[in-house]
């Protein structure tokens, strides 16, 4: 591929201003509490932008395009469904605990509410996830930067994914090292303008292009167009899953074990400047979240419709990187690359300088996706591993200066896992399976301790592990159609259940993951010693005061922001039933 | 916190905006567009990101 000087002046530009803004927040980090929680000091518009630039990573950007070329605007369910609803059940009714409680972390509201075990538990597992999760976007952003040959004639080839990898690695721990959460965070945001700043014109050459969503509607077939079509049956619709299957779980276990537990994204609502704004967060964030399928999905579908060639539009056939031959799958048939739907329609539709802005913004992605693990991970080691069980009671400075220790550490952990990733072939899937297993039950442990005072740590920790179990013997004893036993379920040797896909076999892991671990809770909780109930003031629902909330004007009201965007969530979801 | 953040936004907006049009005219009568429907996608973009970037500034400026 050939880009001009002008694409990589705009590159440049860009990444000038990620290192500038680490520099310029540099004078202000002066304790712990600047570095990992910024202060508690930024707007609630900055830090709804960034909750879900975090969350923005390349995974997503990629893989919901590849997701829209392949199975159409049906995708969109991970948004509308598997999304929203979750968002704004966690600024409506998480967030006054999370931030009310003063907690620094997500583990550290658990060793508040519960004991210090279940949030050994949860800090070990999610510190180990970050890392792993920073590791598969480097990777997968080096492998990008290959395929296309960005660097093709400045680097010598058998270097490009090498010096890939350290580029990102600098640049994502030059600027956390310097600005800490107030770096990242200015950086999302920064981030979120680019993607949309470079894919809205994609999407709209690209509609002129195929005659606009009519022109897509008479292309396609019906099912990859319509959203809710034959939704209540697994074998009627693209992917695989019924509606309780969605719904439940997606649309309830899995999402909101995501959005409503995972100090990821809570961090960010975390850094607000005050409680009400802390809730609000959310809530702002899910207006862009609902819209992304427009700018993140649809080019997808615009993909397989340029040319409308065979059906696969633009999308090019898969090529083993070693041999340099089309992959063909067991009957002789080629195999198509989705993943490079997005990357295809930047070098399709956009000439010479507008290309550099499409490629700044998916670099973007790439690296928010990285420094919102890292910046998760350095706060988690730091307050919940390093002060909890390593040194307690050091000064602030030493904590400061741990942060920036654990930001290198973390960064150099992530390199160690994209290389990892390029050795085992199915590492990667395995990891990803492990994580499910692990956040599936995690929302059950989160919705009795705030909502039921009963809850005791001893019945928070069985179920948590118990939930865990059982995600691993449902996977253990079920098999999508079509897989054979081994990385696709099936291991423990015998087979009771077959699903129609792998989704429907994920989603129901979940399922019974959440359900054991709610069960279990319970009994456990009803056999144990709970708290005093003044030690759970503040923690827990029914236990703390209501705050009032007749100083906000209506609009400034959660309650009144998060009705609003559910109108429209239901009219979008009506409109492209 | 005491940098506001319209402040790095407007700015990058404006640098764009500036070098997607300049760009953008050095090359309106180049054959290139063609491949963005014959719109010159420079130049309208460039304005536009240079429109946002100034807008960002001036909000900025009104905080301050």
């Amino acid at each position: 591929m050939h880009l001009g000087w002008v694409d990589w002046l705009l590159m440049l530009i860009y990444f000038g201003f990620v290192l500038g803004i680490g520099f310029a927040l540099k004078r202000y980090m002066k304790t712990s509490n600047d570095f990992f929680l910024a202060g508690r000091a930024i707007p609630a518009w900055v830090c709804g932008l960034a909750f879900i630039s975090a969350n923005l990573g390349a995974q997503e950007v990629i893989g919901m395009g590849a997701s829209g070329a392949k199975y159409g605007i049906i995708t969109s369910h991970f948004y509308w469904i598997g999304a929203i609803p979750a968002m704004l059940f966690v600024g409506l009714f998480m967030m006054p605990f999370y931030y009310g409680s003063k907690a620094r972390s997500v583990p550290e509201y658990l060793r508040m509410r519960y004991d210090e075990k279940t949030r050994a538990l949860n800090a070990f597992s999610f510190a180990i996830m970050t890392v792993f999760s920073s590791g598969i976007s480097m990777y997968a952003m080096a492998l990008l930067i290959q395929t296309l040959g960005l660097l093709h004639g400045i680097v010598p080839d058998g270097w490009i994914f090498h010096v890939s990898v350290a580029l990102s690695a600098m640049i994502v721990l030059g600027y956390i090292f310097l600005g800490g959460l107030t770096s990242a965070i200015y950086n999302e945001v920064l981030q979120f303008f680019l993607i949309v700043a470079g894919f809205l014109p994609l999407v709209w050459v690209g509609l002129r292009n195929v005659g606009g969503w009519d022109g897509i509607r008479r292309t396609l077939p019906a099912s990859m167009t319509h959203s809710w079509r034959g939704m209540l049956h697994a074998n009627t619709n693209p992917l695989g899953v019924e509606i309780v299957g969605l719904v439940m779980g997606l649309g309830f276990v899995l999402s909101f074990g995501y959005w409503c537990t995972d100090f990821l994204v809570i961090q960010r609502a975390m850094a607000a400047d005050s409680q009400d704004a802390a809730r609000r967060v959310p809530i702002i964030a899910a207006v862009p979240k609902m819209l992304f399928p427009f700018l993140v999905i649809l080019p997808g579908l615009i993909a397989v419709c340029v040319g409308a060639h065979g059906g696969h539009g633009i999308i090019p056939v898969k090529v083993d990187p070693l041999s340099g031959s089309a992959v063909v799958d067991a009957s002789g048939n080629a195999i198509y690359n989705y993943d490079l739907a997005i990357p295809m329609m930047l070098l399709h539709f956009f000439p010479s300088g507008i290309l550099g802005l499409g490629l700044t913004a998916l670099l973007a992605s790439f690296m928010s996706g990285m420094a919102g693990n890292v910046t998760a991970f350095n706060t988690v080691w730091t307050y919940d591993i390093y002060q909890s069980y390593i040194r307690k009671g050091a000064s602030d400075e030493h904590y400061l200066w741990m942060g920036r220790v654990s930001t290198v550490g973390g960064v150099l952990l992530s390199v160690a896992a994209a290389y990892a990733a390029t050795s085992f072939n199915n590492i990667m899937d395995a990891l990803q399976l492990i994580f499910s297993m692990v956040n599936a039950p995690l929302f059950a442990t989160f919705l009795l301790g705030m909502f039921w005072k009963r809850t005791t740590g001893h019945g928070a920790f069985a179920g948590l592990l118990s939930g865990t179990i059982t995600a691993m013997a449902h996977h253990g004893l079920t098999l999508p159609a079509g897989a054979t036993p081994g990385i696709h379920g099936g291991w423990l040797g015998h087979v009771i259940y077959t699903y129609p896909s792998d989704m429907a076999q994920n989603l129901w892991t979940a399922i019974f993951a959440f359900s054991v671990n709610l069960i279990v809770t319970i009994a456990v909780s009803f056999v144990t010693e709970p708290k005093p109930e003044s030690e759970l003031v503040g923690l827990v629902y029914s236990l703390t005061p209501r705050q009032s909330e007749v100083h906000l004007a209506w609009w400034q009201k959660p309650q009144a922001l998060a009705f609003a965007v559910l109108l429209i969530l239901l009219l979008l979801n009506v409109v492209f039933a | 916190m005491n940098l506001d953040i319209r402040y790095p936004l407007g700015w990058i907006f404006v640098a764009f905006g500036v070098v997607l049009g300049l760009y953008g005219l050095e090359t309106i009568h180049n054959g290139m567009y063609a491949a963005s429907m014959n719109l010159n996608l420079n130049l309208i973009w460039g304005v536009v990101m240079l429109g946002f970037g100034a807008s960002m500034l001036f909000l900025a400026r009104r905080a301050s």
